[in-house]
């Protein structure tokens, strides 16, 4: 692993306002992640998990402290450098899978290489992916005709297939039942091991959170040990 | 990938999108049968124009082209104008509007035969009594009548004498002496048809009319046919109308797409919410919307021109005679214009408000 970390945070503060209340949903925290490791975010339902991954990724500002994603500075981006980030560097996997319903396994993983812009160049790597995921034979199926743990698998392979630097897996298995967890997880595993992913997961579950490196807990905005 | 995203999703919600492409349609049929109704109208009147056979039209002073009402010549005008050497052939004829496409004209068969070379009976033939009427074919269908039925017409029953080919004046025909009576003119007329000796002459002998006569309308039959376009009918109004039709066409497309693409994406906050978690722009959420409502438009547009062909069947059906459709084609990429800028601005607010959406409220839409 290299010495200079993809992800750097200090002092990082979300403060939600909703009317004339404001909710804090971090109160600073401080993260460094290395690149190629395999990070598992635990903690109390609330305690701003999922703002972090929105934060990281570019889907909403931070109040204020600072967030280097590949020595871009996050907190200074605009609207449109949050896109690119989200275009470029960043990918999210959901729990909900977060499929588009109307397009086939294949052309949801077209269309993010597609907004990525990367349809022209050929991908041969890719096929190899597909098969490690186990979801080949299924590409032509609607979402609706997949089962959970094959819809996670495609979005997956959506979240890769642009080769993002990192990896933000919210709650991926949160859907599943243990079995199709544990194919998830072991995907996710040999993504980090064999390609060197940066993964960053969020997950309640002591047994998924084994699967990573290092595990970092959070509690009221903050991270804890 | 873009236009395959725009189809799924079209395709995803058949019956709205049928419904959009239906209603869009209409405005699109509107317009095309209404334009192909004014050129088949005035098609129609300069054939009938041509089929008098003359070379010069001399009307009243203060007549248009398309409006001739009245009867202020007198009868006699006929015999001075057939004096001029180079006049073969002098016809008058009287003018009786019983509808504002629909005339009937009072002719001398005789002169009117010698102008025109002669009406072709289909059944029946010319007129043997006082209220005897020679009707055209469609005109005959229209009304379902045959030689030697009854048809009530200007308020008093007619027999029909015989049905003729048409193509020439007019799509009824009463004696001349009969209209006068029935208007209140006698001894009077409403204009004059000439035919020269040699079709060359017509510019000079105009000349020489309007000298003597300068304010009358003297046309050479190419030019009063040439009069007869959509600008000239009731001084622009009927232009004016095509206008509000292709307003209405606008704004029908416009309110269509708006509703239609409104609803959608509010169907599709969470896929906008995807969309943009995958790093998609605004302008690229914007860009979808549009080419849906495009997409939608030109085929609404498509399904109106199809439509405009059954228009014009069922009139052609139903009134061969009264009305007269052709089929424009050089109005189709207007109508479809007009339909396009319509839905892009409809697909405007919707597109803008999807592109705007928070990532993470369309995420967690339920
Ligand atoms: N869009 C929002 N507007 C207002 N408050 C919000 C918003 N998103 C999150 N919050 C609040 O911020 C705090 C942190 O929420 P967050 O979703 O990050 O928690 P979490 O750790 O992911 O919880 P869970 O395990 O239930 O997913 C919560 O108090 C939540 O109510
Ligand atoms: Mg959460």
């Amino acid at each position: 692993m290299s010495d200079r970390p993809i992800i750097e945070i200090r002092g990082l503060r979300k403060v939600y306002r909703v009317g004339k209340v404001e909710v804090p949903a971090l109160r600073g925290v401080d993260l460094d992640v290395p690149p190629g490791e395999f990070l598992a975010i635990v903690g109390p339902s609330g305690s701003g998990k999922s703002t972090l991954f929105h934060i990281v990724g570019g889907l909403t500002p931070p109040s204020s402290g600072t967030v280097r994603v590949q020595d871009q500075d996050v907190a200074a981006m605009t609207d449109a450098g949050r896109t690119n980030l989200r275009k470029t560097c960043v990918s999210f996997v959901f729990q909900k899978f977060n499929l588009l319903p109307n397009l086939s396994a294949r052309d949801n993983i077209a269309i993010a290489r597609h907004i990525a812009g990367l349809n022209h160049d050929p991908d041969p790597k890719f096929e190899e992916v597909l098969a490690l995921l186990g979801i080949a034979n299924r590409l032509d199926h609607k979402p609706a005709a997949l089962s959970g743990g094959e819809q996670q698998r495609v979005a997956i392979a959506r979240a890769i297939v642009t080769h993002p630097a990192i990896l933000l897996a919210d709650e991926p298995t949160g859907n599943l039942d243990s079995e199709n967890s544990r194919v998830v997880l072991g995907v996710l595993r040999d993504l980090n091991e064999r390609l060197g992913q940066t993964i960053l997961m969020i997950t309640h579950n002591p047994e998924a959170a084994a699967f990573a490196h290092r595990t970092v807990h959070m509690r009221d905005g903050r991270i804890v040990d | 990938m873009t236009v395959k995203l725009v189809l799924e999703n079209l395709k995803h919600r058949p019956v709205r999108s049928a419904l959009s492409v239906f209603l869009i349609a209409i405005p699109v049929t509107l317009i095309l049968t209404l334009v192909g109704l004014s050129e088949g109208l005035l098609a129609d009147s300069a054939r009938r124009a041509r089929g008098v056979g003359a070379d010069i039209w001399v009307r009243p002073p203060g007549s248009s082209v398309l409006t001739l009402s009245g009867a202020p010549l007198p009868e006699k005008m006929v015999e001075v104008l057939a004096r001029n050497p180079h006049v073969a052939a002098a016809a008058g004829m009287i003018n009786h509007p019983i509808s504002s496409t629909t005339f009937v004209a009072g002719i001398d068969m005789d002169s009117f035969n010698r102008m025109s070379g002669g009406f072709k009976y289909l059944e029946g033939g010319p007129f043997r009594k006082p209220d005897d009427v020679i009707l055209d074919q469609p005109y005959a269908r229209q009304n379902k009548v045959h030689a030697g039925d009854k048809i009530n017409l200007l308020n008093h029953e007619w027999t029909v004498a015989g049905v003729v080919e048409p193509g020439k004046l007019s799509h009824i025909f009463l004696p001349m002496p009969v209209v006068q009576s029935l208007s209140g003119n006698t001894g009077k007329i409403s204009q004059i048809f000439l035919k020269l000796d040699d079709p060359a002459n017509t510019g000079a002998v105009i000349r020489e009319l309007k000298e003597t006569m300068p304010d009358y309308q003297i046309y050479s039959v190419a030019e009063f046919t040439s009069l007869l376009t959509v600008n000239n009918v009731q001084g622009g109004m009927l232009r004016n109308f095509i206008n509000v039709m292709v307003s209405i066409g606008v704004v029908i497309g416009f309110a269509v797409v708006l509703l239609s693409m409104y609803m959608a994406v509010l169907q599709r906050t969470r896929e906008i919410g995807i969309l943009k978690s995958l790093g998609a722009s605004r302008w690229f959420i914007l860009r979808t919307i549009l080419i849906e409502a495009i997409v939608m438009g030109f085929c609404g547009t498509i399904l109106g021109i199809l439509f405009s062909f059954g228009a014009r069947w069922l009139i052609m059906t139903l009134y061969p005679a009264s009305l007269s459709e052709a089929i424009v084609p050089a109005w189709w990429p207007i109508a479809g214009g007009v339909t396009l800028a319509g839905v892009t601005l409809g697909a405007m607010y919707p597109g803008l408000s999807a592109a705007r959406q928070d990532p993470i409220e369309a995420l967690a839409y339920e």
